[in-house]
């Protein structure tokens, strides 16, 4: 592996939700330009990781965050107002979720609410961004319908757009295919392949080919635990622990 | 960026007013009981409390001035009790209905009319019901006045009517569907159903809906000073004119000398009416949220 | 007995009881509309009342009404949405966030006739705005927040939660998630409330008894400190207070403010309706 910039960097982070541990010592570098997956079961920790790194977690009522995560070496509590750090930090849910609103103005949200009014600098966002997650042509001609009118598959390619119209840092994705159809999926992780020559990229999966097929390194979660962080080759092909071999061979899960 | 704090100034304000909207509802209940308070506190400089509630008799402009309350609640209790036992079977069995047996659209259309009759402005019902009701409570009974307790009672029981059918309704729809699947899968008739389970389970929420109910009519006014003959005496018979407390306040206020005894009475009448409701909704409300459990 | 037969007499008998709810309505709205149509005419609707209210028209009682309503909503739409938004978006479940809907419940249950004792004590005496318009329409606003603020906060929990995720990760701020993603989408449930607590505001009498309503004034009111007839409080002024007022002229008034209130309600039903049908989350 090429040496890279550490993106984030993650330090004793313990989250708990009303006393139970959702997630606990967690020590994590996570590299610029590289895609990261996380797998592992239900209930494991990978969504409330991936919602700590742009603190969504901080939504949930009773939710205690501990512990540092640095972005570029700045603290993301101390060092960046909430609004910014989500501006940084995008994230793709696991269900296509447009708001029903039309296509242009899903993919112009962000930039208006930080006070873009200039319709040339929103028309050119969102060209570039549906560019980038390959919508664009599809849906060029009709910027004005609703969102909900695409399909599954497109939605989600939509939500992709919404977020890179902010020109963020890190994409994070939350099992984005795990509604999608093999097709649609395989157009998804293919955007993704591209995207990562510009930015760093989190992905959570439940599905271990998905892993195999698009991270460069992969976490494997449980039980609020990381078992263990390695190459996504040598992950598949050698294990170095047991309870990593037996969820990646589909004996639990 | 001076823009940027302009606007996080802005929504500091905004939400601020906000929080402040969310106080002011607390504060309007708070001011209501202090006014009532301010204003009817100094009848008890001349009065003791008991005098007041249970005294027989209401002369606000003889001399000296009577304020004995007696009679009056005795005339709201008549007229609630009687409008209760009206509206409560009745209304409790057209919840039942509507919320199990009416087919889809029957029972929006039934939803949508009741919404309507309680909508109906309470003086356009005391209207009707001093018109028509009346007379025909006169010449049944061969009384010399037909507005007496009883009409009140029947008028005002179709005005609790939509507060018990509606409230009831949702209780009872809201009743989970398993209970009703797991009695029918046993045999039972849908009224089986209906009777020994659904609204065994909607128990709560119907108590509650009664409850509310009965809190609508204690508090009504306008109609009730219409139809009910408004003669301040202990009643004897739900065929007597009666005076309740709500229409003492309105029929009177206008007479009385604002900071006398009279006019500090009848806010003194709103201490009790406020109380009364108060704990009627206070409990309502605690059999709403066992219902919703 | 027979389970079946039982099930039908028991069927008819809450079938009877339905239409004993029911049927007043139809009644009511039959007796009055055929009794008082034929008053209503032009000159009914727009002009003074001549002769010791017994002749000419309603039209102050009518524009009486407008006015307090309209400054009713004016005043609690505002004051019940923002506390709406309070409840559902800011305070979550705390302690004080049970005590506004403890005191909203409270307010919904306080006879009409305290609020007008409230207004009278608070608006026309305390704040020296004698019988007025402002009194009146305060104290009708104060009556109806509990309307407003129930129907906004079902509408604004009816918006899916994750309208809110989906803007805040975007990086949008607390309030411009409000402004831009929820209370747009909980308009309609809003408006509702809205038009039903103009219903309510306009049939009421006993707020207005004190703190407004003058029992015969045959000139329109020029300003918000100036005394208002109103349409509920005239016909119960015509209909008890006053003799030999000719019977049309009061089932007419009665029609008047019966027509308002329901087409209000009406609307708000169908609005309700359309709304529920709708949605497409």
């Amino acid at each position: 592996m090429v040496n890279r910039a550490t993106k984030f960097s993650i330090q004793g982070l313990h989250v708990q939700y009303g006393g139970m541990y959702a997630l606990r010592d967690l020590n994590l570098e996570i590299a610029a330009n590289e895609i990261f997956t996380v797998i592992g079961p239900a209930n494991s920790g990978k969504s409330t990781f991936l919602n700590s790194l742009n603190r969504l977690i901080d939504l949930e009522a009773h939710s205690r965050v501990s512990g540092m995560i640095r972005l570029d070496g700045i603290d993301i509590r101390a060092g960046l107002e909430v609004e910014a750090l989500r501006r940084k930090v995008g994230i793709v849910f696991a269900l296509p979720l447009p708001l029903p609103v039309s296509i242009y103005e899903n993919v112009v949200y962000g930039l208006r609410m930080q006070g873009v009014r200039d319709a040339k600098s929103l028309d050119a966002a969102v060209e570039r961004s549906l560019i980038e997650s390959y919508l664009w042509e599809e849906v060029k001609d009709r910027l004005r319908t609703p969102a909900m009118n695409l399909s599954g598959g497109q939605q989600q390619r939509l939500c992709m757009a919404r977020i890179l119209a902010g020109q963020p840092d890190v994409l994070l994705f939350d099992e984005p295919t795990s509604g999608l159809d093999p097709i649609s999926t395989a157009r998804i992780e293919e955007t993704m392949l591209v995207l990562k020559e510009k930015y760093t990229i989190v992905l959570v999966t439940n599905n271990v080919a998905q892993a195999a097929r698009v991270g460069d390194r992969t976490a494997f979660f449980l039980m609020g635990e990381m078992i263990e962080v390695s190459e996504t080759s040598t992950m598949f092909t050698t294990p170095a622990d047991s309870r990593t071999s037996d969820y990646i061979t589909g004996k639990f899960g | 960026m001076s823009s940027k704090r302009l606007r996080k100034l802005k929504e500091w304000w905004i939400e601020k007013a906000i929080l402040l909207s969310g106080i002011f509802s607390v504060v309007f209940v708070l001011l209501i009981f202090l006014f009532l308070l301010r204003e009817g506190f100094s009848l008890f400089r001349g009065e003791s409390v008991a005098d007041f509630l249970f005294g027989k008799s209401w002369y606000p402009i003889s001399d000296p001035p009577r304020f004995g309350i007696l009679p009056l609640i005795l005339g709201s209790l008549l007229v609630t009790l009687g409008a209760a036992a009206i509206s409560v079977p009745i209304g409790l069995a057209a919840a039942l209905f509507i919320a199990e047996i009416a087919p889809g659209r029957l029972k929006e259309g039934l939803k949508a009319g009741i919404e309507l009759l309680a909508a109906i402005p309470s003086v356009v019902i005391g209207f009707i019901g001093m018109i028509t009701l009346g007379p025909w409570i006169k010449n049944l009974f061969h009384i010399p006045t037909g507005l007496t307790a009883l009409t009140g009672s029947v008028t005002l029981a179709f005005m609790a009517m939509p507060t018990i059918v509606s409230i009831a309704e949702d209780a009872i729809t809201a009743v989970p569907r398993q209970y009703r699947e797991a009695a029918v899968a046993m045999g039972a008739t849908k009224w089986q159903t209906t009777w020994r389970i659904v609204a065994r389970a909607a128990r709560p929420g119907m108590v509650a809906a009664v409850m509310l109910g009965i809190g609508r009519v204690i508090g009504e006014t306008m109609a009730v000073m219409m139809v009910t003959g408004n003669a301040a005496t202990i009643p004897h018979s739900i065929l007597q004119p009666v005076r309740t407390l709500t229409a003492t306040i309105a029929a009177e206020m206008g007479e009385s000398v604002q900071g006398g005894a009279h006019y500090a009475a009848l806010f003194a009448i709103g201490i009790v009416l406020f109380v009364i409701t108060f704990l009627i909704n206070g409990v309502a409300d605690l059999y709403l949220h066992r219902s919703r459990r | 007995m027979n389970p079946r037969l039982s099930q039908k007499i028991a069927f008819s008998l809450l079938f009877l009881a339905t239409l004993l709810v029911v049927l007043p309505v139809v009644v009511i709205l039959a007796i009055i509309v055929a009794k008082g149509a034929s008053a209503i005419s032009w000159e009914f609707l727009f002009s003074m009342p001549r002769d010791g209210m017994r002749a000419g028209g309603i039209l102050p009682a009518i524009l009486g009404t407008l006015y307090l309503v309209l400054g009713a909503v004016l005043f609690a739409v505002p004051l019940g949405v923002a506390a709406a938004v309070y409840l559902v978006e800011y305070s979550g479940n705390n302690r004080f966030s049970r005590l506004v809907k403890l005191a909203i419940v409270n307010l919904a249950g306080v006879p009409s006739v305290v609020y007008g004792l409230f207004g009278l004590g608070i608006f026309v005496i305390f704040f020296r705005f004698g019988a007025s318009i402002l009194s009146g329409a305060l104290t009708l606003g104060i009556m109806i927040l509990p309307v407003i603020i129930t129907s906004s906060r079902e509408a604004l929990e009816s918006v899916p939660r994750h309208f809110r995720t989906v803007s805040l990760s975007l990086g949008a701020s607390r309030w411009q998630t409000i402004r831009h993603s929820v209370l747009p989408h909980a308009l309609p449930g809003i408006m509702t409330g809205m038009i039903l607590g103009l219903g309510r505001a306009a049939g009421e009498t006993a707020p207005i008894l004190f703190t407004v309503a003058a029992f015969y004034l045959p000139r329109l009111p020029q300003s918000v400190f100036d005394q208002t007839m109103a349409l509920p409080y005239h016909l119960y002024v015509i209909s008890t207070q006053v003799p030999g007022i000719p019977e049309n002229v009061r089932y007419g008034t009665a029609l008047v403010l019966l027509t308002l209130v329901l087409l209000l309600n009406l609307a708000a039903i169908i609005l309700r309706s359309r709304f529920r049908g709708k949605k497409k989350w």
